[in-house]
């Protein structure tokens, strides 16, 4: 976790840096806006990255000679194959044209966009397949 | 925001490279480097033009100069990347199944290759901002001012001093008669969208902002006539806003304005 | 080596295995496998790629005369806009993270998939659906986009572009975008989370670290595109004025959103073709990377400057602080030049292997290396005020991006084609295909230096006969049609390849990294068991245990122990 924290921080800092000549030099305010929130985007992850380095014990892909115990347990369940997604991108896409041409499609995309997210978490809440 | 409307941003800018040249020229680094720009300067006759305008302004020429060194030194570096390209990529084809020696890094050459072009770049950058500075200048007190205004798609030429318009679109060009040897300020307006405001020949383009005003100076050196171009898309016709550009002696472009005095050519 | 199966074993969850997928139809537009949504990506994009370069081939036609009258203007300004787009949202970007990346990044990082499986798939989905909602804009009445893939304001605006065709476009790369986003996420999440027991940050693959910092690029540049977009959309449909003079609004801001996107948006096309080509170069010559850890900060040097960056499209504009942006921009060649000498470093003293992966690689070096060059001189304000707008700027960023995406994106897909399908490519055709692309792209783009430097602006329609344009764009178009030729050279590669199978093995390029210790193509959840990573090549180190990495002393503290212990 140390590195993944250090390059979010690294980022976060030269952003930082970068805001502040831009600021004092260029005082424009929306490229500073921008590089801001980009410095934030290196910060906030970074720290919390960090914070989370400190508390958890090392990760076996964090060491270079893991030990057996270290490398045993799971690490996550993996659907491989869902319905969800799909349902979900054909309603974004309903969406979409209806943003074009104004059309009823927009209920419907939505309707498919609420039901794909309820039944993909519920199903991710299973752990299981369909 | 940044809000195009308000004055005070150009004025900024200005400022800004004022400290900015401030900042890079500490005296010993400068007498070195002005002789090595002397040596440049005296020389570019010399040098081919690598397809670019020689400039037929003094701005124009500036950047034609720092073009050419930007050329040489891109033909230095170019040339010793491909050169060790090609080394390699004959010197070491595959002869036979044996595995290499497994280098997996050299300091002295990681840093050789990170610090040499660091200050090229710096060379770079300190020429850049010099004809920077140059090309971008406005006088404060031009002999001619010429108001530039881009529509779709055409332009209108506005000669304050003397009431005098030209303006056209469409399949007559319209021609912005410019005195050889003086300072002649453009003010740089659009009434749509974005256009750009292009002279090959001058080495310069700057786009026609609507709700901005640009400005900037042009010192022909050469008569003639040049083409001028719209070099920003702006819609349909965007191929064809085309103008021209006509350098004349002072006298015969006194003669002209006071010609053309409170006139409207279309 | 047992430990790591362990780990493995648990991971499945009893899913794999147990259940048999759907197949056909349904296995497509279901699987959530980052190895099946990879492989869709890629021909997606391919798909794409052919589609935008038969735009190319039309627009060459156009300008192959003066006054040229092959298609009319507005057709040719749909044509341009609708290649570009195309080009950098639909093929490039997603070619390489949705496609090279979702499929090898799990493998390399020896991860059973993406950290979240369903979301990219949903990513896909956006994907298809973007892209085909960019092409409806050829039907609609008014025709597609018309204004550049920059959409500059106000040409944007309600009022000069209106009807369908623009809002299809608007909607069109919001849903991109949104799908490069939750891409990005992914990847990152996933680098982050689910490397395997002994996969440190350093000593995962180049192209893993390229991809982890394509992936906050990703996040960095993406979401004020889609807000840039968002906003037109207001500006078009509810009255909103923030892009325009009249109301207060102010067109520039608009400049300033999209290159504050678009420029991490060409590293972000960049970056994992970089990856690529850092892969392909050490395993043809036999030897590790050179300056593995100079070539990661040069990576994430990359992603630092490449956002300070953006308004050195914008010099033009005369609204930007000049020596600013162009001080980061120059900087920012330093990092690239740092790669280039690093690959030609790498094959330094190696055992070069012709094979078709090495020889598009070379190929991406030298046209990477002239567009670098021209870039230098770009990120210099003078000469950008001289050829901004210009040929110049089209033959500078198509050396660099058909560098990367074809030269570079040809390497890698013949790299990694036999892991893809199991299968091997006809060699000499790749070869063909090489040198045919190769002629056909620099004769096309060279001559577009100098048609810049004599003042063609880009995106014109017609030029006149008296502007003296009309020699080196007949050069250029001809080269444009060798180009197109040697893709369909590529067409017929793949066919023979799909007709007479010829099986590649698990390992056909002696690779190093762990998506060679899997089978071709491999498994649902990838492996079935992991070398031991105590390296940057444990795929090298099973194979060549006297020429191991870790028995190196200088790469790991896990050798010096070792070396120190054996020698105590
Ligand atoms: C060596 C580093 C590079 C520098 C210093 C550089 C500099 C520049 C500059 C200053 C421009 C603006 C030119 C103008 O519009 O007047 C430009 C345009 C462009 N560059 Fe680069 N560039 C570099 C590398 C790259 C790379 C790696 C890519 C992508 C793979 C790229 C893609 C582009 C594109 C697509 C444009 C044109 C955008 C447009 O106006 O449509 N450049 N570059
Ligand atoms: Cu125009
Ligand atoms: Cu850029």
């Amino acid at each position: 976790m140390k590195v993944e924290h250090k390059i979010y921080l690294g980022l976060g800092a030269f952003f930082s840096l970068i805001v502040i000549i831009y600021w004092l030099w260029a005082g424009e305010s929306g490229g500073a806006t921008m590089l801001l929130a980009s410095a934030l985007l290196g910060l906030v992850p970074g720290s919390y990255l960090g914070w989370w380095a400190k508390r958890m014990s090392q990760r076996p892909e964090d060491v270079d000679e893991p030990t057996v115990e270290q490398s045993s347990g799971s690490i996550g369940a993996f659907p491989t194959y869902t319905i969800w997604p799909f349902v979900m991108g054909m309603g974004a896409f309903m969406v979409a044209l209806a943003m074009v041409f104004g059309s009823w499609t927009l209920v419907i995309g939505f309707a498919f966009i609420i039901s794909a997210a309820i039944s993909a978490t519920l199903e991710s809440k299973r752990g299981g397949v369909i | 925001m940044l809000n195009p409307q308000d004055p005070e941003v150009d004025g900024e800018m200005k400022q800004g490279h004022k400290k900015f040249t401030s900042l890079v020229r500490p005296r010993g680094v400068t007498s070195a480097l002005a002789v090595a720009t002397a040596a440049l300067g005296l020389s570019s006759c010399t040098i081919p033009t690598f397809g670019a305008f020689k400039g037929a302004t003094t701005q124009g020429q500036s950047t034609f100069h720092l073009f050419q060194g930007f050329a040489l030194a891109s033909i230095a570096v170019g040339g010793v990347t491909f050169l060790l390209l090609f080394y390699v990529m004959f010197r070491f084809r595959k002869k036979d199944e044996s595995i290499p020696k497994q280098t997996h890094s050299n300091v002295p050459i990681e840093i050789m290759y990170t610090v040499i072009p660091i200050i090229i770049v710096v060379i770079l950058f300190f020429f850049t901002v010099r004809v920077e500075n140059k090309v971008v200048a406005v006088s404060p007190s031009p002999n001619q001012r010429v108001t530039v205004t881009a529509f779709q798609w055409g332009w209108k030429f506005y000669y304050p001093a003397t009431n005098t318009t030209v303006i056209a679109s469409g399949n007559t060009y319209p021609q912005l008669v410019l005195p050889q040897g003086e300072t002649t300020t453009v003010t740089l307006v659009s009434k749509d969208v974005v256009h750009g405001f292009y002279i090959p020949a001058f080495n310069f383009s700057r786009y026609a902002l609507p709700g901005f005003t640009n400005r900037f100076d042009f010192n022909p050196t050469t008569t003639g006539t040049f083409i001028g171009r719209c070099s920003q898309l702006c819609g349909l016709y965007h191929s064809e806003m085309l103008f021209s550009v006509k350098v004349i002696s002072p006298a015969a472009f006194s003669s002209w304005t006071a010609s053309q005095a409170g006139k409207v050519t279309a | 080596m047992t430990l790591t199966e362990e780990k493995k074993g648990e991971s499945d969850h009893g899913q794999a295995g147990h259940h048999e997928g759907p197949s056909g139809l349904y296995r497509w537009l279901t699987s959530t496998d980052h190895k099946v949504i990879g492989k869709n990506y890629m021909y997606t994009a391919m798909v794409f790629l052919f589609i935008a370069g038969g735009m190319a081939m039309l627009i060459r036609t156009q300008l192959a005369s003066p006054n040229g009258h092959f298609v009319s203007q507005q057709t040719y300004n749909e044509l341009f806009t609708i290649h570009g787009s195309i080009m950098l949202y639909l093929f490039a970007g997603p070619f390489a993270f949705g496609g090279f990346a979702n499929y090898l990044v799990p493998l390399q990082i020896g991860a059973p998939d993406m950290a979240f499986p369903r979301l990219n798939a949903l990513s896909y989905w956006l994907y298809l659906t973007g892209g085909i909602t960019m092409l409806l804009g050829f039907l609609t009445a008014s025709g597609a986009a018309a204004f550049g893939w920059v959409g500059y304001a106000p040409l944007s605006s309600s009022t000069n572009s209106p009807g369908a065709g623009p809002d299809l476009w608007i909607v069109s790369i919001a849903l991109v975008g949104f799908s490069g986003i939750f891409t990005g996420v992914n990847l990152v999440t996933t680098i982050f989370y689910l490397r395997a027991p002994g996969m440190t940050m350093f000593r995962m693959p180049i192209f893993t670290w390229n991809m982890l910092v394509t992936g906050l690029l990703i996040l960095i540049a993406f979401p004020v595109l889609t807000a840039a977009l968002i906003m037109l959309y207001a500006d078009r449909h509810f009255g909103t004025v923030i892009y325009s003079v009249k109301g207060g609004g102010s067109p520039v801001l608009w400049q300033n959103l999209f290159w504050f996107f678009g420029h991490p948006e060409v590293y972000i096309l960049a970056l994992p073709f970089f990856g690529m080509v850092s892969e392909i170069f050490p395993v043809f010559s036999k030897k590790p990377v050179f300056g593995y850890k100079g070539l990661v900060f040069a990576t994430l040097a990359i992603a630092g400057l490449s956002t300070g960056v953006w308004a050195h499209h914008m010099f033009t504009t005369g609204t930007v602080l000049l020596p600013f942006f162009s001080a980061l921009s120059l900087l920012i060649a330093v990092p690239t030049g740092i790669k280039i000498f690093t690959w030609i470093g790498t094959m330094w003293g190696g055992q070069l292997n012709y094979k078709a992966p090495l020889t598009w690689a070379i190929g991406f070096i030298v046209a990477f290396t002239m567009g670098g060059i021209t870039g230098v001189f770009l990120a210099s304000p003078p000469i950008d005020f001289a050829t901004h707008d210009t040929y110049f700027v089209v033959a500078h960023f198509h050396q660099v991006l058909f560098g990367s995406t074809i030269f570079a994106g040809f390497a890698g897909f013949f790299y990694w084609y036999p892991k893809l399908t199991g299968r091997m490519y006809r060699e000499w055709l790749a070869k063909l295909q090489f040198w045919v692309v190769f002629i056909g792209f620099n004769v096309t783009f060279l001559p577009q230096y100098l048609l810049g430097l004599k003042g063609m602006p880009r995106r014109i329609a017609v030029y006149s006969p008296t502007d003296g344009f009309t020699f080196l764009n007949q050069i250029s178009t001809v080269g444009g049609y060798l180009t197109g030729l040697g893709f369909v050279i590529f067409l017929v590669n793949m066919w023979i390849s799909w007709k007479r199978p010829v099986p590649a093995g698990d390992n056909p390029w002696d690779g190093y990294t762990l998506e060679w210790a899997t089978t071709s193509p491999p498994p649902s959840h990838n492996f079935t068991s992991l070398p031991p990573v105590r390296s940057t090549r444990p795929t090298w180190d099973r194979n060549h245990p006297e020429h191991a990495d870790y028995k190196s002393p200088h790469v790991t503290e896990y050798a010096k122990k070792e070396v120190s212990s054996s020698e105590g």
